[in-house]
């Protein structure tokens, strides 16, 4: 018999796999969902897995309170469709309890949700957590592994993580740990569009281009600040993250044809076009992932 | 046409609409300094996936570094340490995509003391490249590397004869060095095995011809890569389908990837453990039923009679059983840092079946430069490959791994501390 397969069935084929392995091996997993684009594919992935059955996981979101409405909003929507449990965990709970103190109100939470993130494992008890992390987003990432270990206090260490062979994964951990599982390591930016081009999948309106209030500053596009006078322009997000450094990008792209059309011949990567945090310096998003960031 | 219909069919091969290629995992391999990390550099930069805000920042770095010229190398080293030190001490991954296909690049370190790197990113590939210098000859190093690739079961080797600017594009270099290496080569009986001049560094037969090497008629390394065949060797074996997950509704059905072979609905089945003959009744994803299904593919399976079946059960063709075995011997690959204990409690992956597993002896190790026996003499330590016979509580399924490798291959995990200690492949 001769193969007709594409390379996106042989991703959604891999991670439906991977997503069977964590109900099959952990005894408490949970698939982090927050209304974004690859959390979107993996909520389909989930469902080619586990259909007609439920998903034999609860979502969760962590909530930094500095999130997009429509990306909140179609995050509910979603779930509710899926007839899934959702839980979410704030931010803003942990400041309260104070285990997150803020220099300022603005400044971007997505550090504090790492702390956030692992008090929200501890209370389940969560043994597995699934991410939709893709190795391509960034340099530290790309020696990740599927089934990543994190020990007692959620921390990765890069330098000692399991060897991972064939598709042999190993998420046996003792008691306080838990593994990171990542179902969609493998795929692209470009392979996120085309399946969600070709499985038809709603994502937020802010990943289309619309018309944004915006200010220049360093090459990125900000929200104006109070009293600011931006300029409108149409523009589209690549990623949907806190707002407070997740940036827009000047496009008319007004369906994901057209998404694909540009992100093929993209100039700049995900991240560097959108995420100010990551650009500080090559080593960070390593020393935020062994801090316990997704 | 749609803009997306063109890029899937883009994506495919242009051929006859429907015979795409999918995705081609292959790994490379060479010694420190033979140009590894500046040929997939290359092949990313001139397959135009290294998008501009990377080469900016390797361009800074490179500055920073003190080297003028623009360090493709710098693309893939990933990790703090690893800058540091300037080498590659892990797998990192790789993606880059052409009209034909997508590759997944397994980056992997080339010192002995990385062994278990490479062992690491040689499992999931479907072929090697092996790095030479052309200035060097054939090293020891270099053989290593092909014989780990062929432990590991890869089919498709490419020779990438490098640096051939430095010896001034001889043609005479290369056919002596290609003679060498065929010879050592010769009696591991290497299904595909390529050869192929370049310069990574001014991107001669990488993805460009370039103007330099016009005595070479053969494939650049991308259209070698596109042009590996991976599909039909696993969809012509026996029919095996390792259980990962049971769903329990209306209609029981049993979730898994089907690991080799090809299965059609009405096929006659057994089920292993219980021994159970039965046949399938439905092929199925998301409420579509399928007709069939091949190895790759993952799916739910019904059967047409009720039989008790579980997580680490295999479904497997009829007519062609794999062997059900409670002591076999294999060939075993140390990864972990602790020594192996002779005595010691672990635990055997194989397939989708945990079971307790212990050593029975271990018989010799095996020289990676030769591939030659060796005396035991002292402890089996990181990045050891030895020949040992195990002993396991409840029977395993398993084929030779040199015909299949979803049902040859196992892993140990330590019972204490659960780390994965040992990659094992069954004779
Ligand atoms: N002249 C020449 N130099 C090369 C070629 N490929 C790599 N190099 C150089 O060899 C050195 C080692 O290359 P690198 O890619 O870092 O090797 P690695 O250790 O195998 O990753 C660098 O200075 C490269 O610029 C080539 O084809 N020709």
């Amino acid at each position: 018999m001769k193969s007709d397969r594409s390379h996106l069935d042989w991703l959604e084929s891999e991670a439906i796999y991977i997503l069977r392995e964590v109900a099959g091996e952990a005894a408490n997993p949970v698939l982090f969902f927050s209304g974004g684009k690859d959390s979107i594919v993996l909520l389909r992935l989930a469902e080619k897995a586990f259909r007609p059955g439920r998903f034999p996981f609860p979502l969760m979101h962590i909530d930094t309170g500095h999130n997009f409405d429509e990306v909140i909003g179609f995050r509910d929507a979603r779930a509710a469709e899926l007839g899934e449990r959702l839980i979410v965990r704030t931010v803003e709970d942990s400041i309260a309890r104070g285990t997150v103190r803020l220099r300022s109100a603005d400044e971007s939470r997505n550090a504090a949700q790492s702390v956030t993130l692992l008090e929200a494992i501890a209370e389940f008890g969560f043994d597995a957590a699934i991410g939709g992390a893709r190795r391509d987003e960034e340099k530290a990432r790309a020696k990740e592994r599927v089934f990543s270990f994190r020990d007692e206090f959620g921390q990765w260490d890069p330098k000692n993580q399991r060897p991972e062979l064939w598709d042999l994964y190993n998420a046996r951990v003792h008691k306080g740990e838990h593994v990171r599982v990542f179902p969609i390591s493998n795929w692209t930016e470009l392979d996120i569009w085309q399946y969600i081009g070709r499985e038809k999948l709603e994502v937020p309106s802010i990943y289309y281009a619309h018309r944004r209030q915006v200010m220049r500053r360093n090459g990125y596009l900000f929200a104006p600040k109070p009293g600011e006078q931006g300029e409108e322009l149409s523009v589209r997000f690549r990623t949907v993250g806190d707002i407070s450094c997740t940036c827009p990008v000047e496009s008319d792209a007004g369906d994901v044809q057209a998404i694909i059309a540009e992100t093929v011949s993209s100039t700049l990567t995900e991240r560097g076009a959108t995420r100010m945090d990551d650009q500080t310096s090559d080593a960070s998003m390593e020393r935020r992932k062994k801090e316990g960031y997704f | 046409m749609s803009l997306l219909g063109e890029i899937e069919r883009n994506h495919a091969d242009l051929g006859d609409g429907r015979n795409t290629r999918g995705v081609l995992r292959f790994i490379t391999c060479g010694s420190v300094d033979d140009g590894k990390s500046t040929l997939i550099g290359r092949l990313l930069h001139d397959s135009r996936t290294i998008l501009q805000d990377q080469l900016a920042a390797v361009t800074r770095a490179s500055s920073k570094r003190g080297s003028g010229e623009l360090d493709l190398s710098l693309l893939t080293d990933g990790l703090e340490a690893e800058r540091e030190q300037g080498i590659t001490i892990d797998v990192a991954y790789r993606y880059f995509a052409t009209g034909r296909r997508k590759f997944i690049i397994a980056d992997t370190p080339g010192h002995e003391q990385y062994t278990r790197n490479m062992v690491t990113g040689a499992s999931t590939a479907d072929a090697a490249v092996v790095l030479l210098d052309a200035t060097k000859g054939l090293l020891p190093q270099s053989r290593r590397h092909l014989l780990i690739a062929h432990l590991l079961g890869i089919r498709n080797v490419i020779v990438a004869v490098n640096k051939l600017d430095l010896a001034g594009y001889g043609r005479e270099v290369y056919a002596a060095l290609r003679a060498s290496f065929e010879n050592f080569a010769a009696p591991l009986e290497i299904p595909n095995l390529l050869f192929i001049p370049m310069s990574a560094l001014r991107g001669d037969m990488v993805v460009e011809r370039g103007a330099n090497l016009g005595w070479y008629q053969g494939p650049t390394l991308l259209e070698a890569l596109e042009a590996i065949d991976v599909e039909s060797t696993d969809s012509s074996l026996p029919f095996r389908f390792p259980v990962q997950y049971v769903a329990r509704g209306q209609v029981r059905s049993y979730m898994g990837r089907v690991a080799a072979g090809t299965v059609q609905t009405g096929a006659e089945v057994i089920v292993l453990p219980s021994g159970r003959r039965t046949r399938v009744k439905g092929i199925s994803v998301l409420g579509d039923s399928l007709g069939s299904a091949l190895a790759g593919d993952s799916v739910a399976l019904q059967l047409e009679d009720e039989v008790d079946v579980s997580r680490g059960d295999m479904i497997v063709d009829a007519h062609r059983l794999p062997r059900p075995v409670k002591a076999f011997t294999a060939k075993l690959c140390w990864l972990a840092s602790e020594p192996l204990a002779p005595r010691g409690r672990y635990l055997l992956r194989h397939t989708t079946r945990t079971v307790k597993a212990r050593f029975a002896a271990i018989n010799y190790r095996i020289d990676v430069q030769t591939l030659e026996q060796r005396p035991l003499e002292g402890e089996v330590r990181m990045n050891d490959i030895v020949h040992a016979a195990l002993a396991v509580q409840q029977p395993v399924f398993v084929d030779p791994y040199a015909m299949d490798r979803a049902t040859g291959a196992f892993i140990l995990i330590d019972e204490a501390t659960n780390q994965t200690v040992a990659a094992g492949m069954i004779e």
